[in-house]
């Protein structure tokens, strides 16, 4: 018994995460971010001023030493943008002045703060991809979700805060399922494929927003489309007094998903039901899993967990809607999920990545350094090829390849079945 | 006169495997020469060399005396050699011309397609060696026996001599297997030579000239339909003496297990696969279910295991409806299922051992307690079937894709077989499989069996229908031609059932066959 | 002759069968023209339709009629077509009469729409033009690339980046250079989107999305680094391509001022759809890039290279895109904004499923689309009480609905999206 016990140890995180090491499913992501440095920084020295002129007035060597200088620098005021500055932090907190301590760590925290939503759509991309299911309209399905939660948050009233938050919650998350239900109905009774359907269903959430908030949910004395404040009941808690230190609840919420998602996926049997049905449909089939419900129900909670992406922001943040251009939140969902393996830990370390790229990205944009924050979208397409393209990691960094089978396709072609 | 095709020496490695060990075959002008071997024994990787599909890893081919430096099916094609492969090499949307014409089209002005001309080109082709086609058809609206007819003529139209045809019979009937001996042979006189590969050993006696034996990657010998029986390529093939012969006791029958009546079946193009069959099989007995592949048996089995729902009829498993059950519903009932296609309905191959041992009873105590899954419980009763069933594992959490085919089935025999169920569904249990594999699994249905266990198996493979079944149905264009006692009939019966031919009439159809074999030896 | 395999009862089981479905969808159109427009205008109401193009030379007659005459015109007109398939049908010419069909609706929705008032007709269809060929260029490229078995849901990125570097190469030399530029920076993604895909055997849906992301982010970066500057804004003022009239075809009344007095953007979408059908369906190079997307494996063993050919593909369709982006800044308002394609490309993959991944319907979808783009405007004026964002979303939801095969299935190359493995 003993022995079978050591033969079969519990597949707990940590282990999974050894496993993984051993096939170089770790070392890729981390190798994939580096090089995303790396690149990030050539492309801010190539694009440097600074350094044609010294390579015009100085030397070559002296050009290049410049081009490295401002690399350098643009990524201390990015890691302090999302850190905040070492010295200070430091400073205040042997000084143990609380304000001087709030000021110190704001920028960790709003990094927190940045990250939460990329959780949410992480997860939300990562529990289709687990399910053979390509959610690429988690941007649709967040839209959708802050307008519901939204609504709820203004135009339910005489609630005490404890129902009132979870409800408008709820009601996030469950407009953001409607929108992945969709899809996933499409899916599983016409064959449609859900990549060009929720493409569609982004837009069409979009447009709908725009006219929902144009009319039926304008907000009173207005007239460019914004929805009307949230009541106080249905804000989600934050943690400091003063209205420049964001942080909310909702980061603690997302990390309480993460966990239920990995609990979810890996130790029930519903999650083995997804699993199976993503990993080999046929043979889910045959096991007496009904694949099709297996794919509205994936693309139904894909869908919440976004909308709830969308009422965090509202419900936590904004404290009401107005229509926004495409927020990238569904692309980069997608690139998260990749980069964390489609495991929920992984998700959340990756969103936390994402999270100090975007809030050190702020700082990075301001002068002295002024490099636009669309550098970060750059270093995150080069992290996720080398992520989608192990090979290419592979070859640079001669890591030997994997022996297990690694996973399959996404796309079966748009027509599906 | 140098032989038309020289192998020297071909040798080819993959991960793990020597697929060819220092091949050598010559190949006559005008001889049909047959490659026989089990399944893995490197025939097909041997012909992906000879056409360019892959590299050697050393050895040369000589092609009427000339070196052939393969490397692209291009070379290979306008050296000559042609190939029919096994999985038609069609695109369906494609009419017969565009199929045959790819490659190689016959353009004007440069660039632009002459479907005219090379309509007329398949139309002379066809007239010439006797092949019917409409060059206009759509290759997906046409039967498989015509879809290779337009792989033949693909050949003859890029004037291929050398034509290699791979497992050609597996999907046709029996007649449609001996019009294309006919057309072999009118090939051959035409002036064309072929390689035939298979592992039908009847095929090969009834067909070549010569007759190349291949075991594991090495050549075995070389012999001729006169020097060699059934018997003698069967131990060449396999290494050893085989005996074909299935040890099976004497089973008291016991009640009806399940009963089928009336069955219709509609396949994915709406088309009535199986139609209106009607069996039963009883507690011990072995049903075996004969035909050639794709005759409403895939149908069939997915009717019985809920994966397709009938159009009508009735399917009683221990006196229960199930013919509108789920696949849960059935198994639930007591009904265990090997499945035809292992790898994608069986297993999930990225899957570790011990969750593809859970994969239908997951959700049951002990191993699912409310939703949770109870892995120290999954894990343990992992180990014992590992042990049970003889599986060669590394680990019970390796993945199922890393394992051999052999040991691939038996993790879903060891799942089947250790629940307590009342049928056991077996489809195609031996495809692919070694010969030590295939005894194995032989073993254990007969064990089932004894247990008092019903047992329904389809297979394609005549030979193994024959020695484990206690009946036999057999089926033929989805309706069961007759259900005949597997002690009471010889093969050439079953196989002419196989080819439709109706219960009475089989017994004079056989005599009449019988006369005409003998005048073919005797003319030659 | 062997016999073959045909069941013995198989007309029997056919389920309904798209001529039916047709029929019905037909004869619904009809009734939906009768019930919402026939039956919903006065007897005496008069539709106005300006023929003229605001500023144009040519002088043309207002068309006025009657609605309710033309309208119970296209009811019983469609209404005959449905009966006629239903009995009899129109087997192959059945998606001409579609597009027929579809027309006449739409037709008649304007005739509603603008009773007792009138209507630009000639600035509506002129809007409509130019509004399809970005959307249309981009279905080309996709069609180009799927058809090949390389799925591009890149375009968006693809299209993008070529607006941007056609309009910094645009400003340092001619339109012309701006361009050449503009493709060739298609074709560069492209060949990244192909060896990822094909040589990788990446996803082909995350290589994509790796294009797109990349695209938005270095245009993005750039625009902000150096066209928003102001000792960088000669960067941002292109060339752009003057109008060109074509003799004698832009003297025809009506049609020749929409359709013949444009830039060569217009003309060469029409040049492309030409070429590309005629190039697919009927030279060798079609015939081989359509194998490769429908049975890569077969290609191969007819001795057509799989990769080469779909590297091939990928960089055309990606030369095109950079083509339709181009069409942004060179053909149409002369500068580079961030995000200035708006989702475009993603509308091109629907025009291309909605056109059967054909030029031609491509073409139809991409006018259809670009209609309902254009008539957005049409409307607040016509008082007519559909919000413009529901119009929007319409392209988007009927492509749901051809992709759910309500309309029957597409003919999507079978291999389209599967690398294709050399064992």
């Amino acid at each position: 018994m003993n022995e079978t016990k050591e033969k079969a140890p519990q597949k707990n995180a940590a282990q999974i995460f050894f496993e993984e090491m051993r096939g170089g499913s770790v070392a890729i992501p981390i190798l994939a971010i580096i090089s995303g440095f790396i690149l990030g920084g050539l492309i801010v020295a190539i694009t440097s001023d600074e350094m044609y002129i010294a390579f015009q007035e100085g030397s070559t060597v002296l050009g290049l030493k410049i081009g490295f200088n401002e690399a350098v620098e643009a990524f201390k005021a990015l890691f302090i943008g999302a850190f905040g500055n070492p010295s200070e932090i430091w400073a205040a907190f042997r000084g143990g002045d609380d304000i001087a301590i709030q000021a110190a760590i704001k920028p960790f925290l709003e990094t927190l703060v940045q990250s939460t939503p990329f959780i949410f759509v992480g997860l939300s991309v990562a529990l289709g991809f687990r399910t053979g299911l390509f959610n690429i309209g988690a941007e649709g399905q967040l839209v959708i979700g802050s307008v519901t939660a939204v609504w709820a948050g203004y135009a339910i009233t005489g609630l005490p805060a404890l129902i009132h938050i979870p409800l408008a919650l709820l009601i996030g998350a469950l407009g953001g399922a409607l929108w992945g239900f969709i899809p996933g109905w499409l899916k599983a009774k016409t064959g449609g494929h859900e990549v060009i359907n929720t493409i569609m269903l982004n837009f069409v959430a979009a447009n709908l927003t725009f006219w929902l908030l144009k009319y039926p949910m304008l907000a009173p004395n207005r007239t460019d489309p914004i929805s009307p404040d949230i009541l106080d009941s249905a804000k989600l808690f934050r943690f400091f007094a003063d209205e420049e230190m964001r942080f909310h609840i909702g980061f603690f919420i997302a990390l309480a998903l993460g966990a239920l998602v990995y609990w979810f996926l890996f130790k029930t049997k519903w999650g083995f039901e997804l699993r199976t049905v993503g990993s080999n449909p046929d043979a889910a089939r045959y096991a007496g899993i009904n694949p099709a419900r297996s794919i509205i129900i994936a693309m139904s909670l894909s869908g919440a967990l976004a909308g709830l992406a969308g009422a965090n922001e509202v419900l936590g943040l904004n404290h009401n809607l107005a229509p926004a251009a495409a927020t990238g939140y569904g692309f980069d969902g997608i690139a998260i999920a990749l980069l964390g393996k489609s495991q929920p830990l992984g998700v959340v370390l990756s969103a936390l990545l994402f999270g100090t790229l975007r809030n050190g990205g702020n700082t990075l944009k301001r002068p002295p350094t002024s490099v636009p924050i669309d550098l970060i979208l750059i270093m995150q397409a080069f992290i996720l090829v080398f992520v989608a393209a192990p090979a290419i990691v592979r070859t640079i960094y001669r890591l030997r390849e994997p022996e297990e089978v690694e996973e399959g396709v996404f796309v079966r072609g748009w027509g599906g079945s | 006169m140098a032989p038309v095709l020289e192998l020297k020496n071909i040798t080819k490695r993959f991960p793990g495997v020597l697929a060819n060990d220092q091949i050598d075959l010559t190949l006559e002008q005008g001889e049909i020469h047959a490659l026989l071997g089990e399944n893995g024994a490197g025939k097909t990787t041997l012909m992906n060399i000879l056409f360019g599909l892959y590299n050697a890893d050393a050895g040369e081919i000589l092609i009427k005396g000339n070196h052939l430096v393969t490397g692209s099916s291009k070379d290979a094609i306008s050296a000559g050699v042609g190939m029919v492969h096994q999985h038609f090499m069609l695109v369906p949307v494609f009419t017969v011309t565009e199929n045959v014409m790819l490659g190689d089209e016959i353009t004007k002005y440069g660039e632009i397609l002459d479907r005219t001309a090379a309509a007329d080109r398949v139309r002379e082709i066809s007239q010439r060696y006797n092949l019917e086609i409409d060059p206009d058809a759509y290759v997906k609206d046409l039967p498989v026996g015509v879809q290779q007819r337009v792989e033949i003529i693909k050949l003859l139209y890029r004037k291929a001599d050398i034509l290699i045809f791979d497992e050609p019979t597996a999907v046709l009937t029996p007649q449609e297997a001996d019009e294309l001996v006919n057309i072999m042979r009118s090939l051959v006189n035409q002036g064309k030579s072929i390689i035939f590969i298979t592992h039908k050993l009847r095929e090969v006696l009834a067909v070549a000239d010569r007759i190349t034996v291949i075991r594991q990657g090495k050549v075995v010998g070389t012999t001729t339909p006169a020097q060699a029986d059934q018997n003698t390529l069967a131990s060449m093939m396999v290494g050893r003496e085989v005996d074909l012969q299935v040890k099976k006791e004497a089973v008291e029958k016991g009640e009806v297990i399940l009963e089928v009546e009336d069955l219709i079946v509609l396949d994915d193009r709406h088309q009535a696969a199986v139609n209106s069959v009607s069996f039963e099989v009883r507690a011990g007995e072995i049903l075996g279910v004969a035909g050639v592949q794709g005759n409403g048996q895939t149908e069939l089995v997915e009717a019985l295991t809920g994966l397709r729902s009938p159009l009508d009829g009735k399917i009683e498993l221990l006196g229960k409806d199930v013919s509108q059950a789920t696949p849960r519903e059935i198994t639930e009932i007591g009904s265990a299922h090997i499945p035809e296609d292992r790898q994608r309905d069986g297993l999930v191959l990225t899957y570790s051992i011990a969750d593809n041992l859970i994969l239908n009873t997951y959700y049951l105590d002990p191993f699912a307690k409310g939703p949770i899954l109870q892995q120290e419980e999954i894990y343990k009763t992992a180990e014992e079937l590992v042990e049970k069933f003889d599986i060669r594992t590394p680990s019970i959490i390796t993945q199922a894709g890393s394992l051999s085919g052999g040991n691939q089935q038996k993790v879903i025999v060891a799942r089947e077989f250790s629940r307590s169920t009342k049928l056991l569904i077996a489809s195609q249990p031996t495809r692919g499989l070694d010969v030590g594999s295939v005894e194995y699994i032989h073993h254990q249905l007969i064990e089932k069996r004894g247990s008092g266990s019903a047992v329904l198996l389809v297979s394609t493979e005549l030979d193994e229908v024959m020695e484990l079944s206690d009946r036999i149905a057999v089926m033929y264009r989805g309706k069961i031609v007759d259900v005949v006692d597997a002690e009471q009939t010889t093969k050439e019966m079953v196989g002419l059932l196989m080819a439709g031919i109706s219960p009475n009439g089989a017994g004079k159809q056989l005599e009449a066959s019988k006369k005409t074999k003998k005048n073919k030896t005797n003319n030659k | 002759m062997a016999s073959t395999t045909t069941p013995i009862i198989s007309s029997e089981y056919v389920s309904p069968t798209r001529q039916r479905v047709m029929g019905f969808v037909f004869l619904g159109i009809a009734l939906a023209i009768l019930v919402l427009f026939a039956m919903q205008v006065e007897p005496d109401q008069l539709t106005t339709f300006k023929m003229k193009l605001p500023r144009s030379e040519v002088d043309i007659p207002n068309w006025v009629f009657s609605s309710s005459l033309a309208l119970n015109i296209l009811w019983v007109i469609c209404a005959l077509l449905g009966g006629y398939q239903l009995v009899r049908g129109f087997e192959k010419r059945t998606n001409l009469v579609l597009g027929l069909i579809s027309g006449m609706f739409i037709f008649g929705f304007l005739t509603w729409a603008t009773s007792g008032d009138s209507l630009n007709l000639a600035g509506l269809l002129r809007n409509t033009l130019l509004k399809a060929v970005p959307i249309t260029l981009g279905a080309f490229s996709g069609i180009l690339c799927e058809r090949a078995g390389v799925v591009n849901i890149a375009i968006e990125g693809m299209m993008l980046t070529g607006a941007f570097v056609a309009t910094v190469f645009g400003s340092l030399t001619n339109a012309w250079g701006g361009l050449i530029a503009g493709v060739l920076a298609g074709g560069v993604l492209a060949w990244v989107h192909a060896i990822l895909s094909i040589k990788y055997k990446t996803d082909q849906i995350i290589s994509g999305t790796v294009i797109n992301i990349f695209s938005v982010g270095l245009t993005s970066f750039l625009s902000a680094r150096f066209l928003a500057q102001p000792e960088y804004s000669y960067l941002n003022s292109p060339e752009d391509f003057e109008i060109y009239k074509i003799p004698i075809l832009s003297e025809i009344p009506f049609i020749g001022p929409i359709m013949f007095e444009r830039n060569i953007f217009v003309y060469a979408m029409f040049i492309f759809l030409f070429v590309l059908h005629f190039g697919l369906f009927f030279t060798r190079w079609g015939l081989r890039l359509r194998s490769v997307g429908e049975h890569p494996k077969a290609a191969d063993t007819l001795g057509i290279n799989v990769y080469r050919t779909r590297y091939m593909a990928v960089i055309l369709g990606g030369m095109m895109a950079g083509f339709a982006g181009s069409y942004f800044t060179l053909g149409s308002v002369p500068r580079f904004d961030e995000l200035l394609t708006g989702g475009k490309g993603f509308i091109s993959l629907a025009a291309m499923i909605f056109g059967n991944w054909a030029p031609i319907g491509s073409l139809g979808a991409g006018l259809l689309f670009g209609f309902a783009d254009s008539l957005k405007n049409n409307l607040a004026l016509l008082k007519v009480a559909i919000p413009s964002e529901f119009l929007l979303m319409a392209p988007y939801i009927a492509t749901m609905i051809v992709l759910a095969g309500v309309v029957g299935r597409g003919q999507m190359p079978a291999a389209d999206g599967q690398p294709y493995e050399k064992e």
